[in-house]
């Protein structure tokens, strides 16, 4: 039996959020929304994480800070999209230096929508990548791993 | 011979038995601290469902000997619990469960990892804020009871209680320090801060940061087990009335936890040797002279 699904311990990055998404991670965590229910812990390392919540848009500054984490996270792991900039840009998609969503940069599992995110949206994204989590569980016993991403990889195709 | 049967034998036992306890107690921790901060809180399993996520995770380290070190401070951290639980030396057991940690700081140095690097100074910062009334602890044993072995503490007519009740405040004042709770979590803290949020064990990661959490549900039953044996004396009742200051003990240092902001460094030193000082050093000259 897997104990993946029963405690995910996340990390939050903020890409170039507007803070709006951000806010919405941490009141997750907070006495309102209570995601310690589910054993949800916000480590803030990545070596302690399990599930990588990213908000905001993906610029050519952040792709490698978002990579470098992706990759120092042991397996198996999740990543999860944070509100509608971390999906496709949202409302910065055509600023000049947005590249676009988290897609861009790393594979996603589960994408939350919502401009700002709601705390609701994000606890069933998190109970989404529950099931991700465990899935991997299963490939990494048969010996698959996530792929690394070198950070000065091209951009991955959208959606890929 | 028969010491060193016992200690064996108590170091097993304490190896099945301090897990399991220490795990309750932690999840009773979350819980309690989740009440305390109006939330629901976690399952009271949750910490054993973490640890056992922990192992099932990728083995991911920078290198080889960090695994050592803190197999070797599991083992010594054990090895404590035996000699204090079996009833041998205090002043042994405090002596390997520092060696202990001296492992888990060496381990976070190994990794050569600034944030990693920055936990295991204030660690060692912590050891020597607590470690003057440790050894004041074991002094007022010895003067007390006459012995160091905690066995010993079973013959007297008085618990230890009785005549060195300022030792057992400065030894709750470094409690805090050892449980490692707010306001002295300097060097790891278990909630959602983001700043050095387990500084020590940054760069520990899956089944190595399980035997850390293992390593720690070991130490908080030794020094549980420490503020007990101040109540011990003849007589089996004495041992309900340890268990139940023992219980008062963990609640207030949860209450501790959750109310106080953590504070710097500067401030730990100086007050946990202050503490230890003006209790420690005041009750022993009265057990010297008086
Ligand atoms: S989705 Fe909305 S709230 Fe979230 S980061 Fe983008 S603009 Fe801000």
């Amino acid at each position: 039996m897997s104990f993946m699904s029963k405690s995910p311990w996340v990390i939050h990055y903020d890409a170039s959020s507007c803070n709006g998404c951000d806010i919405e991670v941490l009141a997750t965590l907070c006495p309102g929304f209570d995601a310690e229910r589910f054993g949800v812990i916000n480590t803030g390392n990545p070596k302690h994480a399990d599930i990588f919540l990213v908000t905001g848009s993906v610029n050519s500054r952040n792709i490698h800070v978002i990579r470098e984490i992706y990759n120092q996270m042991p397996e198996p792991k999740a990543v999860i999209a944070c509100g509608c900039c971390a999906c496709e840009g949202g409302v910065f998609h055509d600023c000049y230096n947005v590249i676009g969503g988290v897609d861009r940069a790393i594979p996603v599992d589960v994408y939350a929508p919502g401009c700002a995110v709601r705390p609701e949206a994000l606890i069933d994204a998190i109970v989404e990548a529950e099931k991700v989590l465990e899935e991997k569980y299963e490939a990494m016993k048969k010996g698959e791993h996530a792929p690394v991403i070198p950070l000065d990889a091209p951009v991955l195709k959208k959606g890929a | 011979m028969t010491t060193f049967v016992a200690t064996v034998v108590g170091s097993i036992c304490f190896a099945v038995l301090a897990p399991i306890v220490g795990c309750f107690l932690d999840g009773l921790d979350r819980k309690i601290s989740a009440g305390m901060q109006g939330r629901v809180g976690p399952k009271l399993m949750q910490p054993y469902w973490d640890v056992r996520k922990l192992l099932q995770k990728e083995k991911m380290s920078v290198n080889t000997v960090e695994g050592t070190y803190i197999a070797c401070a599991l083992f010594f951290a054990i090895v404590a619990g035996g000699l204090f639980y079996s009833g041998g030396n205090f002043l042994l057991c405090t002596l390997v469960i520092t060696l202990s940690s001296l492992f888990f700081i060496m381990a976070a140095y190994s990794t050569r990892s600034p944030f990693a690097e920055v936990g295991a100074a204030r660690e060692t910062l912590q050891v020597m804020s607590y470690e003057p009334m440790v050894i004041f602890t074991a002094v007022g044993m010895y003067m007390i009871a006459g012995t160091f072995d905690v066995a010993g503490l079973f013959d007297m007519r008085h618990p230890l209680i009785c005549y060195g009740w300022p030792i057992f405040l400065g030894l709750l004042f470094i409690l805090t320090i050892k449980l490692r709770k707010s306001p002295f979590d300097i060097s790891s803290s278990h909630h959602a801060h983001q700043e050095l949020v387990k500084g020590i064990t940054t760069e520990m990661s899956g089944p190595t940061l399980a035997r850390v959490q293992i390593l720690h549900w070991c130490e908080n039953v030794l020094f549980l087990g420490w503020t007990g044996m101040f109540f011990l004396s003849a007589g089996p009742a004495s041992l309900i009335v340890a268990l139940v200051f023992v219980a008062l003990v963990y609640f207030l240092e949860i209450w501790i936890d959750n109310n106080f902001a953590r504070v710097k460094w500067q401030v730990m030193l100086k007050w946990a040797w202050i503490v230890a000082l003006v209790a420690g050093g005041i009750n022993i000259a009265v057990l010297a002279f008086a």
